[in-house]
């Protein structure tokens, strides 16, 4: 390898905890379908989708089960093919009881109207107004775990004015290496689903931002592009979080979001690769989205592994298909270690928006003692954003909603590098969690 | 030597003077005039400044007594109507007599008949917790159980009960200041009418969700049966969402929907046994009777359609 140029990176805070990628070399491979899945009606940001079919309908896979009620919102497709069972609320990766549509499977039966052959179909005919229909139809959501509805995304505000569409394959989270297979293994598509992208919003350029943690995937994508220039690859200097819109947006274009702003105030648009991957799928073969790529990762977990995994299966399932619980389980994570969310159930669906499980063993996973803070300042210094994370606690803790927003607690990304790096364990971001509820409760129209 | 000591004291007892008659001038020109009863109605005011009556505290509250003079809005829930009638006297109204409230915990999920499901160990705060999740036990609805409430109460009226895990209230130390009440992220606190000899009928339950789900959850969750239903005879119960509650307004503390409950989850307080046995006595006496008139009015209608039939 020859020299490279001093990687960029975002300019204010973060930290580099170990990155354990301990699946970065396994392909993905299907996992055998579950006897039972479990369909959330909330997989994304915004209004839940409503219901469409009935206990006792047969459903094929890919059908519509739940549509988008108004424009933040997302269609649910089966993911199986089978009999609707029981509908009602149950516990989801969020933690919280939502509506959800249980099918019992029956065969793998698909919709006719889905192309289920392997061939690349480089050929755009879509008009970018019938491309965000079918992202609309096809349920897209941000794969890299917010699962903000993608269609929203591809309407951009009046009077703003984008320049470039940015691609998101940072995957800055620990242990986590869904995107990195994908892109791997689906390079092509991807490239596809960008120049599917840039035509629905109308942007002359496009830049891939991947960590340089992942040489492999960073040489695949440019020998693929060879000279293109409308595309090309940014290849950036590992640190978490660089993988949240705003900190890859400054290190690529060294362009700084407003305080309270979006992406698209600065001429940006980003979009995950797995989600360019499920655009490219959704618009060349009409392919809702039904599955997606999960890890399934921990220290001791036997065999850590990609799964492409329909939406739905239980979790247990894809830890048991990855060599069993292991005995010292501490805790079960969906999503990464930093912004991932401690299961309470192993029983919950994977959703949309879960890019991976991770088992924590018990001696790591327990919360050590806090103690008090000894205004060392090192939250400030790993804060990405800027903030004053330790006076948020105080201000989150002690209730005064104007104060917390006056300090721009509604900036936190939550990202959780504050209390990675305190000394004293506080629960930082726990506190600011609750402070900016407090905020979005003390402006909320009173009933 | 003694000169100095004498020209010292000259001077200070000078200096003295002259301040002591600059600071009266200042003070009389100066002077803020202000409602003498602003002062007495705070001095009679329990002056906790709980916040309990709306108010920021007792001299903010003894600020709006005395300009609008409405008794009828404030009220001092922790004085209760002794204080509003010392109130009332300084202010020269008719004082306004009101019930006084308490706090009642609405879940029954101990640990004996929730069992946990998983283990909380973030931050010990209920608000954090229910932000994350919804409880480490089945039931979405029921206490968390880290006293969020205890921690907000000025009067040391509440405790954690260490063997079941839900708060309690201590009756005569609670004066119903809504502090706990605003607390809990899962409304389990609620204020209800204190009643008549401290007697007060409520369900200690708030699960919404179906009922063989929420018994799956805790084993003394109200599955909405409506059993207590028909056993009130004034409609003071209604069934909202798979959940039963009691209008305390309507309730005649007669006692006979708590037998009628499967799981005994209908909470009376102040009474006995014997009371409870006797409504029940009652009500299914009552019951019997409605239910004699109901199958001879039945046999009526078919004797009299049979007359019909053959005439």
């Amino acid at each position: 390898m020859g020299l490279r140029h001093k990687l960029s990176t975002f300019r204010i805070g973060g930290v580099h905890p170990p990155e354990q990628k301990l699946s970065a070399m396994v392909p993905i491979a299907p996992l055998p379908l579950p006897r039972m899945v479990t369909i959330p009606i909330v997989q994304h940001i915004g209004k839940p989708a409503r219901i469409t079919v009935q206990r006792g309908d047969s459903v094929k896979t890919g059908q519509v089960i739940a549509t988008h009620d108004g424009f933040v919102s997302s269609n649910i497709h089966a993911s199986v093919s089978g009999k609707v069972g029981i509908i009602e609320e149950t516990m989801d990766s969020t933690g919280f009881k939502h509506i959800a549509v249980n099918i019992r499977v029956k065969g793998d039966e698909w919709d006719e109207s889905i192309d289920r052959s392997d061939t690349l179909i480089t050929e755009i005919t879509c008009e970018p107004k019938e491309i965000v229909e079918r992202i609309l139809a096809a349920g897209i959501v941000g794969m890299g775990g917010a699962a903000f509805p993608s269609h929203v995304k591809l309407t951009i505000p009046e009077g703003k004015h984008v320049d470039t569409l940015l691609i998101n394959g940072v995957e800055c989270e620990p242990y986590l290496t869904a995107d990195h297979r994908i892109m791997l293994e689906k390079p092509n598509e991807i490239l596809v689903g960008i120049r599917i992208l840039m035509k629905a919003l109308g942007v002359p350029r496009a830049i891939i931002g991947i960590e340089d943690n992942k040489h492999d995937a960073i040489e695949l994508f440019e020998k693929l592009l060879g000279g293109q220039t409308a595309i090309s690859v940014a290849a950036l200097k590992v640190q978490y979080p660089q993988g949240g819109e705003k900190q890859l947006i400054q290190a690529v274009l060294n362009r700084e979001v407003p305080s309270g702003g979006l992406p698209a105030d600065v001429g940006v648009i980003v979009h995950n690769v797995a989600t360019t991957f499920a655009v490219y799928e959704a618009v060349q073969k009409r392919k809702p989205l039904i599955e997606r790529v999960v890890t399934v990762t921990g220290k001791d977990v036997k065999t850590p592994s990609n799964f492409l995994v329909r939406i739905g299966t239980p979790v247990i399932d894809l830890l048991n298909a990855a060599g069993g619980v292991p005995e010292d389980a501490g805790k079960i994570i969906s999503g990464g270690p930093m912004m991932g969310k401690a299961i309470a159930d192993l029983e919950v669906p994977i959703a949309k928006g879960t890019s991976g499980i991770l088992v924590i063993p018990e001696e790591e996973a327990k919360r050590t003692e806090s103690y008090n803070c000894v205004r060392c300042g090192k939250c400030i210094e790993a804060c990405p954003m800027g903030l004053e994370p330790y006076y948020l606690l105080l201000l989150g803790r002690k209730g005064s909603p104007e104060k917390a927003e006056a300090e721009h607690i509604l900036d936190c990304i939550e990202c959780g590098s504050c209390s990675f790096v305190c000394p004293s364990n506080r629960p930082i971001l726990d506190y600011i969690r609750l402070g900016k509820a407090e905020v979005r409760q003390s402006k909320a129209p009173k009933v | 030597m003694n000169d100095i000591v004498l020209y010292s004291v000259i001077s200070l007892t000078a200096i003295g003077v002259v301040s002591a008659v600059v600071l009266y001038v200042v003070s009389q020109k100066f002077h803020v005039h202000e409602d003498e009863r602003i002062a007495q109605v705070e001095s009679v005011l329990p002056n906790t400044n709980c916040g309990g009556c709306g108010k920021p505290g007792c001299h903010a509250f003894a600020l709006a007594v005395v300009e609008t003079g409405d008794l009828q809005a404030l009220h001092c829930p922790v004085g209760g109507n002794a204080v509003m009638k010392q109130v009332a006297g300084i202010m020269g109204v008719q004082a306004v007599e009101k019930d006084p409230y308490i706090a009642v915990v609405r879940c029954s999920g101990s640990f004996e008949y929730r069992k946990k499901t998983n283990v909380y160990d973030g931050a010990a705060s209920c608000a954090i917790a229910a932000q994350l999740y919804s409880g480490d036990t089945g039931c979405a609805y029921g206490c968390l159980g880290m006293g969020d409430c205890v921690a907000v109460c000025d009067f040391g009226a509440m405790y954690m009960d260490e063997k079941t895990g839900l708060p309690v209230i201590v009756e005569d130390k609670c004066t119903a200041c809504n502090a706990c009440v605003k607390e809990c992220p899962k409304d389990i606190l609620e204020l209800w009418p204190k009643g008549k000899k401290s007697q007060r009928v409520y369900v200690a339950c708030l699960n919404e969700e179906k009922g063989s789900t929420a018994r799956k959850e805790c084993a003394v969750a109200c599955s909405g049966c409506a059993k207590c239903l028909e056993a009130c005879r004034y409609d003071a119960i209604t069934l909202v969402n798979n959940l039963a509650d009691i209008d305390a307004d309507k309730c005649k503390l007669c006692m006979e929907c708590i037998e009628a409950c499967d799981v005994r989850n209908i909470i009376a307080t102040h009474t006995t046994p014997d009371k409870i046995a006797q409504a029940t006595e009652h009500r299914l006496k009552r019951e019997e009777r409605e239910k004699k008139k109901k199958q001879e009015e039945k046999e009526k209608l078919a004797n009299e359609t049979n007359h019909g039939t053959t005439a």
